[in-house]
């Protein structure tokens, strides 16, 4: 889908040598912090940005040769860029008459995303964000797509729209759909994508299905002398991080977060006579320390805040 | 003698089912639709829906003072015609800009242009749909001067019916002017209020700086917009001299930022 795409703004790098692909029926996860260049990705999908280099395709034809793209392709890149002077129902009309939709979709589709009569009649801009999101929602939807490119939709909403929005995200996919959205929270991502890909300044720095990215993240193991524990790890040459207590998935005092696997662990901690509390694949907390680890702010990337045109 | 000979018939391999057509691809909406689109974006929003009918409110008005104003032989269906075109042709502008600006100030461009990546087309309608306001806004005036001159003459004026044609070709040519230069504008500009005030400074000074220097006032009066378009005002065709003021100015005013904007919106980065 993308291939070696790289943009750039006068001297900055916002997307350097970016490829990825995303698969009919999966929910990929774009991720990264503000400023990656998530969005400038999303924008070349869309036809909306030429790149410097590289190409982007949709359905295997660039997106400005899908005709009439909203037919194939539902984008929402930016819930807030509704026209705050017309009714809900009114934006979703023009849409319609554009896409060649019939008029009746309208109402079937502002039902679908929970605008009842009174939201579609107010103007947009008496909207809170979450119904813009879901307006949105509703537009990316209306000419009946194969693919949904989604740029932070879950933001915003309130729990319960975060879960409808991943039940409907989920729905597409599993008709055959394919999603792809962009957050630069983790376990937005986590709670829906089959597939991840990480960006950080412009770089995709790890990418795969979720399990896989789960099994790479680590072990956990707490012993009740982390020292010692500590020690002998690193003597045989494995990498070890403490885990903070504060953190969500430490059990107790004195984690160790360890790039192996819980046999390799097992036996050293037998060699050294010690003993052990807690013995485990890390799961989510590694792939939150992964993602830390991989979008920590660097001195040729500086963070700035989203650098979009 | 030859006989021709029958040869065994050979069953022919069963012919492989032909693999589905793919579905073909959704046509991009045509031309006269996004024409029809970008009339209704023009009032389909609060601000729009306002400024169409406020422009009414104040050509009505101003037809009101007339009848109290003029002297009555005055009161022709001309002067109220003329008056009616150049309340209107002064919002035009105004409307053709925001017609552009407003979806770079609102954003809804981002929306627009994933829709119809192909952005000359959406310019395309962009100027159709004002050319269809422009032509919409001489009915409008049309309708108004006749209410005003049937009031007119039941109020003791004048009332005289004196349409030429050559007055409503004017009028259209008139309004097509204003309602495509604000399109130009705002194309260029695209921001709704740096493009309505430098429509209306720019054009108004170069008139009063040339109006200082005397020896370039032959020249100058070539591009002066608010002279070259008076002739439109009047009921007879412009002379030929006329029409060359004319379309110097059109060229500078009109083509050249249209020009210049359709490559800006060409290029431009959405927000």
């Amino acid at each position: 889908m993308i291939k070696h795409l790289t943009k750039r703004y006068g001297r900055h790098q916002a997307v350097d040598d970016v490829s990825f692909r995303c698969e009919a029926g999966t929910v990929t996860g774009f991720l990264g912090p503000n400023g990656a260049g998530k969005s400038t990705t999303l924008r070349v999908i869309c036809g909306l940005t030429r790149p410097t280099c590289g190409t982007a395709t949709v359905l295997g034809v660039p997106y400005r040769r899908l005709g009439n793209p909203g037919r194939r392709v539902g984008s929402m890149l930016d819930a807030s860029a509704l026209h705050s002077g017309r009714t809900g129902r009114e934006t979703l009309a023009l849409s319609a008459a554009l896409l060649g939709v019939p008029a009746d979709q309208v109402d079937t589709m502002l039902g679908r995303v929970g605008l009842d009569r009174q939201a579609a009649r107010r103007r947009v801009g008496r909207y809170s964000l979450g119904m813009r999101q879901r307006l949105s929602i509703a537009g990316a939807l209306l000419g009946d797509p194969t693919v949904l490119v989604l740029d932070e939709p879950a933001n915003g909403l309130d729990p319960e729209g975060i879960y409808w929005m991943r039940q409907l995200l989920r729905d597409f996919a599993d008709r055959g759909g394919t999603v792809l959205l962009s957050s630069h929270l983790l376990h937005e991502v986590e709670a829906i994508a089959d597939r991840l890909v990480v960006i950080n300044a412009g770089r995709i720095m790890a990418q795969g299905r979720r399990q896989e990215l789960l099994a790479a993240s680590g072990t956990l193991v707490r012993a009740v002398d982390p020292t010692g524990l500590r020690a002998s790890l690193t003597a045989a040459g494995l990498a070890v991080a403490p885990v903070a207590p504060a953190s969500p998935f430490a059990a107790g005092d004195g984690a160790l977060l360890v790039s192996a696997d819980p046999e390799t662990i097992g036996q050293i901690a037998v060699s050294a006579r010690m003993v052990l509390l807690e013995l485990r694949p890390a799961d989510h907390g590694g792939l939150e320390r992964l993602y830390l680890n991989l979008t920590a702010p660097s001195d040729q990337a500086p963070r700035e805040s989203e650098l979009v045109p | 003698m030859t006989v021709l000979q029958q040869r065994p018939e050979t069953p022919l391999p069963p012919l492989p089912p032909l693999p589905p057509l793919p579905p073909l691809p959704p046509l991009p909406p045509p031309l006269l639709r996004l024409t029809g689109i970008e009339l209704r974006k023009l009032v389909d929003t609060r601000s729009g829906r306002w400024l169409v009918i406020s422009i009414g409110i104040l050509m009505v008005a101003v037809a009101v003072v007339q009848l109290i104003a003029l002297k009555d032989p005055q009161q022709t269906y001309q002067a109220f015609f003329s008056m009616a075109l150049l309340i209107v042709g002064l919002f035009l502008p105004v409307l053709g800009i925001l017609s552009v600006t407003s979806e770079w100030s609102q954003r809804t461009a981002l929306t627009t242009f994933a829709l119809v990546p192909a952005r000359h087309r959406v310019m395309t309608a962009k100027l159709a749909a004002g050319a269809l306001t422009a032509g919409l806004s001489v009915v409008a005036s049309l309708g108004l001067a006749a209410l005003a001159c049937l009031a007119a003459s039941a109020l003791g004026g004048a009332g005289t019916w004196n349409l030429t044609a050559a007055a409503v070709a004017n009028a259209v040519v008139f309004q097509l002017v204003n309602m495509l230069m604000g399109v130009a504008f705002g194309m260029l500009l695209l921001n709704s209020p740096l493009a309505i005030v430098v429509f209306f400074v720019v054009p108004t000074l170069w008139s009063v700086l040339i109006g200082l220097a005397s020896a370039a006032r032959t020249i100058a009066r070539w591009l002066d917009l608010g002279q070259v378009l008076e002739p439109l005002l009047m009921d007879s065709a412009p002379t030929q001299a006329e029409w060359a003021h004319l379309g110097a100015a059109t060229l500078v005013w009109l083509v050249l930022p249209l020009i210049l904007g359709a490559v800006r919106v060409m290029r431009a980065q959405v927000q």
